[in-house]
């Protein structure tokens, strides 16, 4: 019983990991841009959550869509700006300007909000809730909406990129920018909306990890960051549902990893993402998503 | 030092030559020893204090060498180098505690981790650019968690560094000093003949146009390997000097070995300094230094100011502060390319040549 519940338990993390995922997915899908600063970001947005709920007494979950809008506007800034300049100078230079962007975030937080971890305080049952099935399966409320939660944001993009018009002019750059251009589409607009909407993510993902648990300043790398790249290796780069599938593998060898022994918890995760690598190279529905 | 290739072309009738560089630099090797053997008598004359932040700097010049070897030669961006780093520094405190002397132990921690490098690479190796920084990143982390499973070599809480508690602190000081300084020149000396040699001119295929280089029959795959590996070894010795200096080692993404801060330290100085070039992780460390000592009592400012001097330059000076320099005035003083001599052009009329251009 103990096995079933980790595997349950491993499956609503996997969602969260999937919505950690789905943001560094596009961002590269679109524009071949790997964020390393993708888990730093995250974790401001916790902050910033965590900032609101305690400066304006706003309800969390009214919070959520400022925090939300505030980080679309950042993304769409930020790549005008700094990544757009960076991404016409070549891949390493995009590479050290959101590496120096993550140590710089990171070191930032540390400054100004400490080491101490914090966690999202909505102090209602919202986050305790739960129920049970059986005896010895527990299942929390909140990991049940966050699950939910990612799939309605892999639905509401895998809807907004193929059936939209600007879903199709974002494809229509991501597939061949000059062509694109020459049709008349301004491709740093439609990069700049494409960050707009993986920030979005990103915020929801770091609000999110915040309800689950506490943050502090390296979370963002040493965990958001690394579980989502082990969720887009091990699901197939460049496929939305491989990501979700990705993700729940990842999170089903976490809790099995934990069962086992609780400080294998992280270590399971790694070991079958280097399964995965070696073995599946294209990640597990790699093959599907080239054909 | 310098080698001449004489080639007589057949249709113009016009010598080419081919130099390392378009200036004579033998002088520059000559300066090279120079610096070397007053920074080998600096402990007779300086403080302790003063040999602790030149083995800081030491370190990072290594580990800024190793970095511009992968990045900037190989187009390997690793942003895991950390790994390497931390198990380097195992690879001292292991044999320390069965009695081996630290110092001894320093070529274990190179070789070591240069072994450890080689079933990493075979993971890594299929990955490209930004997958393959990450997928590094991934590797260090599962790297310290399985080296904090063991405890008994301290776990998650790390361990004192035993073998050299009976020592005068001034003489551990020097001895500390030494280390840092031989592993640091081994390590600018390796880059250096690396790039001189055929490895060198693959790389440089390689960077021009890797298909091509490919279809040349250039070994991309073995080459690329080689510098991992021997960039994996190079931090594993830092991280052996690092273990020795601060008399323990302790593991930990937030500073320990294992933290990714060391990869940021060595990858802006390399790219403030000028990636690409031998001189450049050497400014870069200096302007490191001089940051870190004068940010020093600012906790994590040092490292933001220095990330966002690293975003600046990486946008609008390619190149680097060296890098920079030399666009302008061409000065290289350790050349790994080659210089291809228009026909007629010699060393004595360069400048005048240069103000011919300028004119026409």
């Amino acid at each position: 019983m103990a096995w079933v519940n980790a595997v349950i338990q491993g499956i609503l993390t996997g969602g969260l990991y999937a919505l950690f995922a789905c943001g560094l997915s596009l961002l590269f899908g679109v524009m071949k841009v790997v964020n390393l600063a993708h888990g730093d970001l995250a974790t401001v947005a916790g902050y910033v959550g965590v900032g609101i709920v305690a400066a304006i007494h706003l309800p969390f979950l009214w919070s959520v869509p400022v925090v939300v809008l505030a980080m679309a506007v950042l993304g769409y800034v930020l790549q005008r700006s700094v990544i757009q300049a960076a991404l016409s100078r070549g891949e390493l230079t995009t590479l050290i300007v959101t590496f120096g962007l993550s140590i710089v975030i990171e070191n930032g937080l540390l400054q100004f909000f400490t080491s101490d971890s914090r966690g999202l305080a909505v102090g209602d049952s919202f986050t305790t809730a739960s129920f049970s099935i059986g005896s010895q399966i527990t299942i929390a409320w909140l990991d049940v909406y966050i699950f939910v939660l990612a799939v309605a944001v892999l639905l509401a993009l895998q809807y907004f990129l193929t059936g939209s018009k600007y879903g199709r002019l974002i494809r229509a750059v991501a597939d061949d920018r000059e062509a694109a251009q020459l049709s008349g589409a301004d491709y740093r607009h439609v990069f700049g909306i494409a960050a707009a909407i993986a920030f979005g993510t990103v915020a929801l993902a770091g609000m999110s990890y915040g309800l689950t648990t506490t943050i502090d300043p390296t979370t963002g790398t040493d965990t958001i960051l690394l579980f989502a790249f082990a969720a887009v290796v091990i699901g197939g780069l460049g496929s939305l549902w491989g990501t979700l599938i990705g993700g729940i593998v990842l999170g089903v060898a976490q809790q099995i990893g934990a069962q086992i022994n609780i400080g294998y918890e992280q270590l399971g995760g790694y070991v079958i993402f280097l399964l995965v690598l070696v073995v599946w190279p294209q990640g597990l529905t790699g093959r599907r998503a080239q054909s | 030092m310098t080698e001449t290739a004489k080639t007589r072309v057949r249709s113009g009738e016009s010598e080419l030559r081919v130099t390392r560089s378009r200036r004579n630099v033998a002088w520059s090797g000559v300066g090279a020893i120079v610096v070397v053997v007053v920074l080998f008598l600096f402990p007779y004359y300086i403080g302790a204090g003063t040999t602790d932040i030149m083995v800081q700097a030491l370190i990072v010049l290594t580990l800024a060498s190793m970095w511009n070897l992968l990045a900037g030669y190989a187009g390997l961006v690793s942003v895991g180098q950390q790994a390497f780093f931390g198990l380097g520094a195992y690879f001292v405190l292991i044999p320390a505690m069965h009695g081996v002397t630290p110092w001894a132990a320093l070529p274990i921690a190179a070789i070591g981790a240069g072994i450890c490098a080689l079933p990493l690479w075979w993971l890594v190796s299929r990955l490209r650019t930004g997958y393959f920084a990450i997928a590094t990143w991934v590797l260090a982390s599962a790297i310290m968690l399985v080296v904090e499973q063991f405890q008994s070599i301290g776990g998650g809480t790390g361990e004192a560094l035993p073998g050299l508690s009976g020592m005068d602190p001034a003489v551990l000081a020097a001895y500390t000093y030494w280390a840092a300084l031989i592993v640091a020149v081994l390590a600018i000396g390796a880059v250096y003949f690396l790039l001189r040699s055929r490895v060198g001119l693959v790389l440089t295929a390689i960077r021009d146009d890797e298909r091509a280089a490919r279809s040349s029959g250039a070994r991309v795959g073995l080459a690329r390997m080689l510098v991992f590996v021997v960039a994996a070894a190079g931090c594993g010795a830092a991280g052996g000097v690092l273990a020795i200096q601060q008399l323990e080692v302790a593991p930990g993404t937030s500073g320990g070995v294992f933290s990714v801060q060391w990869t940021a330290e060595m990858a802006f100085a390399v790219i403030i300094g000028g990636i690409g070039t031998i001189e450049g992780p050497i400014v870069g460390t200096a302007v490191f230094i001089i940051l870190q000592q004068t940010l020093e009592s600012y906790n994590a400012w040092y490292l933001i100011i220095l990330g966002l001097v690293a975003i600046v330059i990486a946008i609008f000076f390619r190149r680097g502060l060296w890098g920079t320099l030399d666009d302008k005035v061409n000065l290289r003083l350790l050349p790994t390319g080659y210089y291809l001599w228009p026909a007629g052009e010699t060393r004595r009329r360069f400048r005048r040549s240069k103000a011919d251009v300028a004119q026409g």
